[in-house]
């Protein structure tokens, strides 16, 4: 527990953007309206796999009220090169090809063309005049198909990478990994028990509640201004002026509100559609997806193959592992499974471990990031496993993961030790709080436990802050806020000045207006952003002390900052009456702070649930939920205590019920949220959280980010309650009715 | 034959008259020809609340209401939920329990939520659960939701 006092952070102010959203007032990506509006439509393919021979799109122009129809042939051509999108590289050739077809369509929903018109009911309408001739291709859907030698490619030019090295080898495996430690074979001889299964877990989706949307003008003076709904203004623009090719300081974004991302929304679907369009019209352009656009055109997490081996001595000590893990892609690569592979074994100390990593495209939409992406899969198929483990070896689950658990020196397979993390503290919280030991009666009820990892990024941030008379501060930052971060990173700001949360102003500002600033991901807000508010704030309190020393005629040095109280000898002024006196002092007081955290400092998690299943009809009721995690800090614990139920709620959808229904031939049977099934008020208990404090070493407070490892532990928690209920173990994801009641009846013969 | 039709309902306890096309759904005309941007768009298919409005006492996800439709109604939207600068007790029910995170739900909850209050000034958890189950939320595990709205329930009682 962090042992340090402080005013501000560990309290729950009410967040500044607050009012505005529970009014309506805020204003969110759709919501922006600009004179002489254009409202978009995109084509998308209805094919999972097609060469494109033609598009005709003179009866969409010739529509009244059409003002514009672009293509890809209207995207500039130039050399590919690599761009970091800020959660890893990707060629140019790919981002352009997701945002307009080229050549081929990849799956279905892959955009071809756009219109702008007057009304969206004409840009819709022209949009299904748009004609386009298809040659079919063969699809390829699944990981399995899609690396045998006889499967349609989708890339021709795709050489998978293997160990670090292109190869000549034309495939959709776009790269094979491995990592290594210690020697897996010894490590197994030395094995009592030894336990190996595979897992599947299904696509799924992000599921944030606001489809995508960016505005766009491009002006006579040829910039390019945007307005929308994204959790990296800069990537947006970095990635918007690469498709466009051209230079970033021609594109200004604006981020507007966000109504959810959890990964989604970092990569760029519709600004640069939304560009061309306003290009060749003059006009604004709006472009909005409809929810079956989300669906079938924007990321989801990629769907996995998993196979874990795993070997302890009688004494409870793990001493061998093994993964097998193929991710699908998606359309492009860069399936998460890089992640995955590096979390699959992270909260454990084992000698000898060797996981290969695959990563395979298919003809699905191209995956992105959701929340701790690759993590939750491995930990589905790992925590399974230790739990088999642990009761062939006739160990409390818990027991035997705290017997194992990774701690500061230990070793993970890719590489790093560990700093000082809170893995063995989450798992002491488990097995004290009440709910581990409470009384489960009943028939068909089963208690589950399990844990896991996510990383968190470090990355750039960027912050100022200016000091007003009044002695309030205004602090502009740029990262967009998707729950509640403005609050978390003014509160730091906060409690250097020795001022209340609710006399800093935070503002979210556009990329013309705030230094470069990373993605609201990786669980970086709170930590990178609020460190540079941290720096900030320390910048202020330098020349603040300064000005004082000034009216006192002494020495700055001697000048001490206590709960927003300057002090030099017997003189004192508090930090709002110093604030009014900056003119007479030498004029305002900025400060700036910027940071470029390598790593972040990892967070761990756990979750007990108790379900009850229906044997008839194998249904799974969540009886009791609870959620640990390490914040490090817990800057504003309410925020923290959401992030972990969020979490938990979002891995308990993907765990019971959410999948991509995909026909054979590549079509998505359940684009709705009607048919995509994410968890209501009403599948839910209360989800009671236990934040435990290990404070990070490596920030100025301890924080730990929280956005992300909460959802790592859910679906095996389920997977493992699901067993002490009925005795049957469900390896593949979702434990649906179908599937839990198949199960059993299976085991029942 | 004219394209757009002239209609005339009370919104927020306003006269508000309005030409749409007989096509525009009761959510466009508020977004897009009322600039009342408060309720929100999700699925417009009836299936994520977000766009939930009350329309002569009941309520109604808006993207399935035809905006002629609404002749001669009654509409409270999320902007008419707050008395003047006063925010009704939900929403500062909402605020202290850190009840939103991206905050996109909150309108639909929170119109929901009242139309609950105003009929059921007493409900269990199974209720509110119950009657919020049209409305997703996918940030906050609803588990702040609900208790806001219990928040909000024991003020309005203790206001009585
Ligand atoms: S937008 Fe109306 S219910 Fe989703
Ligand atoms: S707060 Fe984001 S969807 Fe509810």
């Amino acid at each position: 527990m962090s042992t340090q006092e402080y005013a501000v952070l560990g309290t729950r102010p009410v967040r500044h953007d607050g009012a505005d959203k529970v009014t309506g007032r805020a204003i969110y990506g759709a919501d922006i309206h600009l004179a002489g509006l254009l409202q978009g439509a995109i084509l998308r393919s209805p094919h999972a796999h097609a060469r494109i021979v033609r598009i005709d799109t003179r009866r969409a122009e010739a529509l009244p009220g059409v003002k514009a129809v672009v293509t890809a042939a209207d995207l500039a051509v130039s050399q590919d090169r690599i761009v970091d999108l800020g959660e890893g590289d990707t060629p140019l050739s790919y981002l352009r090809g997701n945002v307009l077809a080229s050549g081929k369509v990849l799956y279905k929903g892959h955009a071809v063309a756009a219109v702008a018109a007057a009304s969206l009911h004409v840009a819709e309408e022209a949009a299904s005049l748009i004609d386009v001739e298809y040659e079919p291709l063969p699809c390829v859907l699944t990981t399995l198909d899609a690396m045998r030698e006889d499967a349609p490619i989708l890339h021709d030019g795709l050489r998978t990478t293997e160990f670090g090295e292109k190869t000549g080898r034309v495939s959709n495996v776009a790269e094979h990994f491995r990592h290594e430690l210690g020697d897996v074979s010894a490590g197994f001889a030395e094995a009592d028990v030894v336990v190996e299964h595979e897992f599947r877990t299904a696509t799924v989706h992000q599921g944030y509640i606001e489809p995508h949307t960016a505005t766009v003008l491009w002006n006579n003076d040829g910039r390019i201004l945007v307005w929308c709904s994204t959790q990296g203004a800069f990537v947006v623009r970095d990635v918007t002026a690469c498709i466009l090719d051209v230079p970033v300081s021609r594109v200004k974004v604006t981020p507007l509100e966000i109504g959810g991302g959890f990964g989604g929304k970092i990569p760029v679907y519709l600004e640069p559609v939304a560009a061309l369009l306003s290009k060749k019209s003059g006009r604004p352009v709006k472009i909005t997806m409809t929810r079956r656009d989300v669906f079938e055109g924007t990321g989801p997490t990629p769907g996995s193959v998993i196979r874990v081996k795993m070997g302890a001595r009688k004494d409870g000590r793990i001493v061998a592992a093994q993964a097998w893990m193929a991710y699908e892609a998606g359309a492009y690569p860069g399936a998460m499974v890089g992640p995955g592979a590096m979390c699959v074994f992270a909260a454990y100390d084992i000698a000898n471990v060797v996981v290969d990593g695959f990563d395979v495209v298919v003809n699905k939409p191209s995956t992105a990031a959701y929340r701790a992406p690759g993590a939750t899969n491995a930990a589905f198929a790992t925590e399974s496993v230790v739990d088999e483990l642990a009761e062939k070896l006739g160990l409390d689950p818990l027991e035997f993961r705290l017997k194992n658990a990774a701690r500061e020196g230990t070793r993970r397979a890719d590489g790093p030790k560990y700093p000082r993390i809170g893995c063995v503290e989450v798992i002491e919280a488990m097995k004290n709080h009440p709910h581990y030991s409470a009384p489960l009666e009943g028939p068909n009820r089963g208690r589950g436990v399990a844990i896991g990892f996510w990383f968190n990024a470090g990355l750039p941030s960027s912050c100022t802050l200016s000091v007003n008379a009044d002695g309030s501060v205004n602090l502009v930052e740029g990262s967009t806020d998707i729950g509640g971060t403005r609050t978390s990173v003014a509160m730091q700001a906060a409690e250097v000045l020795g001022i209340g949360a609710e006399d800093v102003r935070p503002e979210v500002a556009d990329t013309d207006s705030v230094g470069f600033t990373a993605v609201t991901g990786g669980s970086r807000v709170t930590f990178a952003t609020g460190w540079a508010a941290y720096e900030a704030a320390q910048d202020v309190v330098r020349q603040m002390k300064e000005r004082a020393a000034k009216l006192w005629e002494t020495d700055a040095a001697s000048v001490t900052l206590d709960h927003g109280v300057f002090r030099s000898g017997d003189r004192s002024m508090t930090f709002r009456d110093l604030a009014a006196r900056l003119g007479e002092t030498g004029g305002p007081v900025t400060g700036r702070g910027a940071v470029n955290p390598r790593s972040a400092g990892g967070s761990f998690s756990g979750c007990i649930a108790d379900v009850q299943v229906d044997p008839e009809t194998g249904k799974v009721d969540v009886l009791r939920f609870t959620a640990v995690q390490d914040a490090g800090k817990a800057i504003h614990p309410a925020y923290v205590e959401g992030q972990m139920q969020g979490g938990s709620a979002q891995g308990i959808g993907w765990a019971l019920n959410e999948e991509y229904h995909m026909s054979p031939d590549g079509a998505m049977q359940n684009a709705s949220l009607l048919d995509y099934r994410m968890p209501t008020a009403l599948d839910l208990p209360m989800i009671d959280t236990v934040i435990v404090e290990v404070p990070n070493p490596i920030h100025p407070f301890g924080v730990r980010g929280v956005g992300e490892a909460n959802i790592v532990p859910p679906p095996a928690t389920l997977a493992n309650a699901i067993y002490h209920a009925t005795g049957v173990r469900l390896r593949s994801l979702p434990m649906n009715p179908p599937a839990v009641a198949e199960a059993i009846w299976s085991k029942e013969g | 034959m004219p394209t757009t039709v002239r209609v005339e309902c009370t919104i927020n306890d306003e006269t508000r008259e309005f030409l749409c096309e007989p096509r525009q759904s009761l959510l466009e005309c508020l977004r897009d020809v009322l600039g009342l941007t408060g309720t929100k768009e999700g699925c417009n298919d009836g299936n994520c609340g977000s766009c939930t409005v009350m329309m002569d006492g009941r309520i109604v996800p808006s993207c399935l209401v035809l905006g002629v439709e609404s002749q001669g109604s009654e509409i409270t939207t999320i902007e008419g939920v707050a008395r003047g600068s006063e925010l009704h007790p939900l929403q500062t029910a909402f605020l202290e329990s850190a009840a939103l995170q991206c905050g996109i739900c909150t309108p639909g909850f929170i119109v929901a939520a009242k139309a609950l209050l105003d009929r059921n000034p007493r409900p269990d958890e199974h209720e509110i659960r119950l009657w919020l189950a049209n409305n997703l939320c996918r940030c906050t595990g609803y588990d702040k939701i609900i208790r806001a709205v219990q928040q909000a329930a024991a003020t309005l009682q203790e206001a009585k």
